[in-house]
């Protein structure tokens, strides 16, 4: 089943088109890659999916239904949760508070009862906070969480971001660059993470400059070059394209891939 | 220890509760009990608006307008239209969510210096409302405030004022701790920190600084409402642009994103007032200068500043 299909889609920020009719689908319970050179388009893709951008042209359906230019927190709403490549998280909150929001979709709404504190409200607080702790443990920070994030090691907050994501229940969730400024036992943590993630049937959609995490894990790659579609494929399709190797290597990288194949 | 301290919510309370209940042991006189019950007045306003700036992280330039039209509401519908001084209250709160909901909309969409400025409107407007409508408000010379009847008994007196107030401001600290670590609060402080990442997490961001500004507001409300009762005279000056400066210098100077530390910038910014009198024509210098050094030396407020000290303190000597 194609959980979500994107269709010519284009935006454009002052003349410099970004993504411009890009076309792909991503299938349900995969892990699903989109790589490609800085500038890209990756990220901007990311903030089209979850609604954080609005596209100019084109349609995005999410489990069948059109949700082209819903905001973010209706998408959420539906099962999409990402994480930020640039760390987005509440810093004067404390790691398990950071969990806790994650969770903000399950949990009551009535101010009322929030705000006399309701037996009812005490208990779904105390499942709230009991879930948080097990996502917590299921990235490794537990020993976190009761720290300030704002006191937290970078690869900590990495984690931190997807234990925050996890616990919207998502059933798409979109990491941008997860391993980025991480350290190679980090990343192969982050890596068994994904799996893991995957494992219990969530659809990973993955943007990373990691290659090697990159072609260890993806089910499928969509390779991305200025805001269009260069390749897509599976890890080994995509990396005998010859037009991927050229735009990461450029053309005299070509020559001597060709060279170094014989 | 440690935790306890770190977790002061409760104790926080227990600490406030038996502050209130134990002062007027050590109130030598009349003035004393004034002071007393002005701060406390101020310090429910700060609470409230401690949820908005300190908290969900939106600044209000205008939320002595809100102060002044729970003033106003307990002062001109019982003058007015005979309606009973209780039922005017209610009124003035239902009035004022209203208006904080519908104005709310439209200015929390800006930020920073933009929604100071469009806040800082709303209270000028409200005070040129009051000031203006003299044949209903008394203009700037403010009119009298018929007395609280409940149940048939007219509540006067400085210390049934005090003890009211003193509960009020207990529940109000109350409700909003409550609200602070309740999925609505996190939600608050979340977009404060990051509204991206809020929004991702599905939380709505515009309804939730919507909601801060409409709690906020009617904080302030029932802080006006309570100040026209104790005084029985209602002026403009309470609705005025000074008194929005005054509630959010208590907040920032006492801590934001600190309840109590907003109530110790309520108690310090309410009572040097009343005590640097003493320095005569220096008094307003002096009491700049109270501010800054403390902003300088306590940048984070007050209360959050000198826990942190105390937190290091007690850190050093566990492990000496």
């Amino acid at each position: 089943m194609s959980h979500l299909q994107v269709e010519n889609l284009s935006i454009a920020f002052g003349g410099v088109h970004a993504i411009e009719d890009l076309s792909f689908d991503i299938q349900a319970a995969t892990i699903h890659s989109i790589i490609g050179p800085n500038g890209a388009g990756k990220t901007t893709l990311f903030n089209l999916i979850t609604g954080l951008y609005r596209p100019s042209a084109g349609r995005i359906r999410f489990e069948e239904e059109d949700v082209t230019g819903k905001p973010p927190h209706l998408l959420a709403a539906r099962g999409m949760s990402r994480t930020f490549q640039n760390l987005q998280i509440f810093f004067r909150m404390t790691a398990l508070e950071n969990v806790m929001v994650g969770r903000h979709l399950q949990e009551p709404k009535n101010p009322v009862a929030h705000v006399l504190r309701l037996p009812s409200l005490r208990r779904s607080e105390t499942a709230c906070r009991e879930r948080a702790r097990e996502l917590l443990d299921f990235v490794g920070l537990s020993a976190y969480a009761a720290d300030s994030a704002g006191s937290m090691p970078y690869g900590a907050l990495k984690r931190l971001e997807i234990a925050r994501a996890l616990a919207a229940e998502p059933k798409m969730l979109l990491l941008d660059e997860p391993a980025a400024g991480c350290n190679p036992a980090e990343t192969r943590e982050i890596d068994d993470l994904i799996q893991k993630i995957a494992e219990r049937g969530v659809t990973v959609v993955l943007v990373e400059h990691d290659m090697h995490l990159v072609m260890n894990i993806s089910n499928h790659i969509l390779v991305l070059d200025y805001g269009r579609k260069l390749a897509e494929g599976t890890a080994a399709e995509v990396r005998a394209n010859p037009e991927v190797i050229a735009a990461y290597l450029g053309a005299q990288g070509q020559e001597e891939f060709d060279r170094a194949r014989g | 220890m440690l935790a306890r301290l770190k977790g002061p919510r409760r104790g926080g309370l227990l600490v406030l509760a038996l502050v209130i209940a134990l002062l007027p042991l050590v109130l030598p006189n009349r003035f004393y009990f004034d002071v007393a019950i002005l701060i406390g007045i101020n310090a429910i306003a700060v609470v409230g608006l401690n949820l908005l700036i300190g908290y969900a992280g939106q600044i209000s330039l205008g939320h002595a307008g809100f102060y002044g039209i729970g003033a106003y509401a307990v002062a001109v519908l019982p003058a007015e239209l005979g309606i009973p001084s209780w039922l005017a209250f209610l009124i003035g709160v239902a009035f004022v969510a209203l208006l904080a909901f519908v104005v709310g909309r439209p200015i929390l969409r800006l930020k920073g210096h933009y929604l100071a400025v469009a806040t800082l409107g709303m209270g000028i407007l409200i005070f040129m409302v009051v000031t203006n409508e003299s044949q209903w408000t008394g203009g700037p010379d403010g009119m009298p405030v018929a007395r609280l009847t409940l149940f048939g008994f007219r509540v006067s007196g400085v210390q049934t004022w005090y003890w009211i107030t003193g509960a009020a401001l207990l529940l109000g600290v109350w409700f909003a701790l409550n609200l602070i670590d309740s999925p609505s609060g996190r939600a608050l402080r979340a977009l404060h920190d990051s509204e991206v990442a809020a929004q991702v997490a599905g939380i709505d961001v515009a309804s939730y600084k919507l909601f801060a500004f409409v709690v906020s507001a009617i904080y302030a409300c029932v802080a006006g409402s309570i100040s026209a009762f104790y005084t029985g005279f209602v002026t403009p000056d309470g609705a005025g642009f000074l008194h929005s400066i005054e509630m959010v210098s208590m907040v920032v100077l006492g801590g934001m994103a600190s309840t109590f530390g907003g109530i110790v910038g309520a108690a310090l910014l309410t009572a040097l007032p009343q005590f640097l009198t003493v320095f005569q024509e220096y008094e307003h210098a002096l009491l700049g200068l109270v501010i800054m050094l403390c902003m300088i030396f306590l940048r984070r407020g007050i209360l959050p500043s000198l826990a942190a000290v105390l937190l290091r303190g007690a850190g050093q000597g566990g492990r000496a």
